[in-house]
C-alpha cells in the first residue's frame, strides 16, 4: 500500500480531498478504497457546473464486484472532471492520490474541512477495519 | 464458524484478498482480478476449488439411483472415467443443485456439488438412495486445483509420471482418469473446468495439495482468484447457482433444457412438473445481454422488454469483451428493444446468443 501524503484530508467513506490555490478542493479515492474495489472498468463523473453537497453521492466508480458511489468530502460547484477516467479508469487503481483525481470543486463553505480526517486519523481507521 | 481449504495458507502468502465465500474463506484475487482472468485465456491459470464438494456413490443399484435423482441420463455414460454434467430436482422440478457424475464403476459414481449447497445436497442425496441401499460417503479429505487456460494440459501433462503422459494427454472432453504425479501423489484428473477454456480439474488428497499448487507455480501457471472464474464462466455462458438458478426455477427457465433426458420410461424426479411445464409453455426464458454503452450490468437490476420486466442474473464487465454481458430471466415471448434500469437510466442491452467467449475469442455476434 502506498503511503498517504500528509496534505490530504479524508471522509470515513474513503474519499480524499486536497486544498489548491483559490479555494480549489481535488477529490478522489484513497489506496486502500481502490484496494477493496479491485480493477476499476468505469467511471460516471458529474457534470462541470454542477452543485454538490458535503456528504451526498457526487460520482459512481464500478469495479468489476461493485458499483460505488462518490460522496463529496465538500460542498461547492464542480469546476473539474477528469476526462481521461472515462477510456483509463485503471488510473485510480494505479495512482489513487495523483494521477486518479475523480473531480475539483470551487468549495462554498471551507469550514467543511475541518470536520474531515487528517492523514493520521485516516490511517487510524483503516487500519482499525482490516483487524 | 469460517472453513478454510488446505490452500488457505498459500493464498495468504501470495497477498491474496480474502472473502467470504458459501462459509468459506477463500481468494477473490491475488492483485488483479483482470490480468488473472486474462492468464486463464491466453497461458493457464489456476483456481483452489477445494470447497466444492465429493460424493462418492457405491452400491449395486447406484446407476438405477442416479437414473432416478437426475435429470440427465446417466446411461449416456458408457465408457469409465467419463462425465456428465446434470441438475437434481426437487419434485416442483426447482433446479437443488447442479452438479458433474463421474462414471468409475458399474456399482462407483462420483459427484462434484457445489459448496454452498453441500448440506441440503448430502441430506437430499441420501434420503433418495436409502431405497436403492446406496452408500453415500463424502469425501472431504480432497483438495480440487482447476488448472486452466489453452496452455493448462500441456503444464500439467509435464508434472505427471513419464508412464501416465501419454494416456493422460489422450483423455477426452469430460472425462477423467488417475494418475500420478509430482513425487508419485495421487491424482484424480478429468478435463473438465468452468472457464471456456480446455484444462483439467484435479482431485488431490490435502497432504499433497500444497507441493502441487507449487509445482504448478514453478511451471508457470498463475494463481487466479474466484474473481476471475466468475467473468471467466459468464462470458464462456456457464449458469452459476444461487445466481442464475434455484429451487424456484426450472431448467426451461434457466437455458438448461439441453441438461434434460426425457428419455422413455425414465422416473426422474421432477419430470412430471418438467414435462406439465412444458405443455402450458414456460413462463419465462434466460437470455444472454450485452451492454454497448459505458456501464456494468449487475445481478439485480431491472430488465424492461415489450412483454414486461425481467431481471439481471449474473452481470459483470467482461475483460475479454472490454464491455458488459449478462444473462437475465425475461418474460417469455419477442421482447422487442430491451432496456436496463441502471441507477435509474435506461440504457439499451442487444439480446444474444451466449456464450460470449469461447477458446480465447469473442463469439460471432457479441
Amino acid at each position: 500500500m502506498s503511503e498517504i501524503p500528509g496534505d490530504l484530508k479524508f471522509n470515513k467513506s474513503h474519499e480524499w480531498a486536497r486544498v489548491e490555490d483559490g479555494g480549489l478542493v481535488r477529490v478522489g479515492i484513497s489506496d486502500h478504497a481502490q484496494g477493496q474495489l479491485g480493477d476499476l472498468v468505469y467511471v460516471e463523473l458529474p457534470e462541470i457546473g454542477a452543485s454538490v453537497t458535503a456528504g451526498n453521492a457526487a460520482a459512481v466508480v464500478e469495479s468489476v464486484k461493485a458499483a460505488s458511489d462518490i460522496y463529496s468530502p465538500v460542498s461547492g460547484e464542480v469546476v473539474e472532471v477528469n476526462e481521461a477516467l472515462n477510456d483509463k479508469p485503471e488510473t485510480i487503481n494505479e495512482d489513487a492520490y495523483g494521477e486518479g483525481w475523480i473531480f475539483a470543486v470551487r468549495i462554498s463553505d471551507r469550514a467543511e474541512l475541518d470536520q474531515l480526517l487528517d492523514a493520521g486519523a485516516y490511517e487510524e481507521l483503516i487500519e482499525n477495519e482490516d483487524h | 464458524m469460517t472453513e478454510k481449504t488446505v490452500l488457505n495458507a498459500t493464498h495468504r502468502a501470495l497477498g491474496a484478498r480474502m472473502v467470504d465465500f458459501g462459509g468459506w474463506d477463500m481468494p477473490i484475487n491475488y492483485g488483479s482480478q483482470i490480468e488473472e482472468h486474462h492468464a486463464v485465456r491466453r497461458d493457464a491459470g489456476m483456481f483452489d476449488v477445494s470447497h466444492m464438494t465429493v460424493v462418492d456413490l457405491h452400491g449395486a443399484k447406484a446407476k438405477d439411483f442416479l437414473r432416478h435423482l437426475l435429470a440427465n441420463s446417466v446411461d449416456k455414460l458408457k465408457v469409465h472415467g467419463k462425465a456428465l454434467y446434470s441438475c437434481m430436482l426437487n419434485e416442483q422440478g426447482g433446479v437443488i443443485d447442479d452438479l458433474i457424475v463421474y462414471f468409475l464403476g458399474d456399482e462407483f459414481y462420483r459427484l462434484v456439488v457445489n459448496a454452498a449447497t453441500r448440506a441440503k445436497d448430502l441430506e437430499w442425496i441420501e434420503k433418495q438412495a436409502a431405497a436403492f441401499g446406496v452408500e453415500v460417503r463424502e469425501r472431504p479429505e480432497f483438495a480440487m486445483i482447476a488448472v486452466q487456460g489453452p496452455n493448462a494440459r500441456a503444464k500439467v501433462l509435464g508434472l505427471l509420471h513419464e508412464v501416465d503422459r501419454a494416456r493422460i494427454e489422450k483423455l477426452g472432453k469430460f472425462a477423467a482418469a488417475a494418475a500420478q504425479g509430482p513425487h508419485g501423489m495421487p491424482l484424480f484428473v478429468a478435463r473438465t473446468g468452468y472457464t471456456g477454456e480446455d484444462g483439467f480439474e484435479i482431485l488431490v488428497p490435502q497432504e499433497h495439495a500444497v507441493a502441487l499448487w507449487e509445482a504448478l507455480a514453478a511451471a508457470g501457471v498463475a494463481p487466479a482468484g474466484l474473481g476471475a472464474r466468475d467473468t471467466l464462466r459468464l462470458e464462456a455462458g456457464m449458469n452459476l447457482y444461487g445466481q442464475d438458478m434455484d429451487e424456484g426455477v426450472s431448467p426451461w427457465e434457466a437455458n438448461l433444457g439441453w441438461t434434460i433426458a426425457l428419455d422413455e420410461g425414465r422416473d426422474f424426479i421432477g419430470r412430471a412438473a418438467l414435462e406439465k411445464q412444458k405443455a402450458a409453455g414456460v413462463p419465462r426464458v434466460m437470455v444472454g445481454l450485452v451492454l454497448d454503452e459505458k456501464g456494468v450490468l449487475r445481478h439485480g437490476q431491472t430488465v424492461l422488454t415489450a412483454n414486461g420486466a425481467g431481471e439481471i442474473l449474473s452481470g459483470s464487465f467482461a475483460p475479454t469483451l472490454e464491455k458488459a454481458v449478462a444473462f437475465a430471466r425475461i418474460p417469455a415471448g419477442e421482447p422487442g428493444e430491451i432496456r436496463v434500469d441502471i441507477r435509474g437510466r435506461e440504457l439499451p442491452v442487444r439480446l444474444v446468443k451466449y456464450p460470449f467467449v469461447r477458446d480465447g475469442k469473442p463469439c460471432e455476434g457479441i
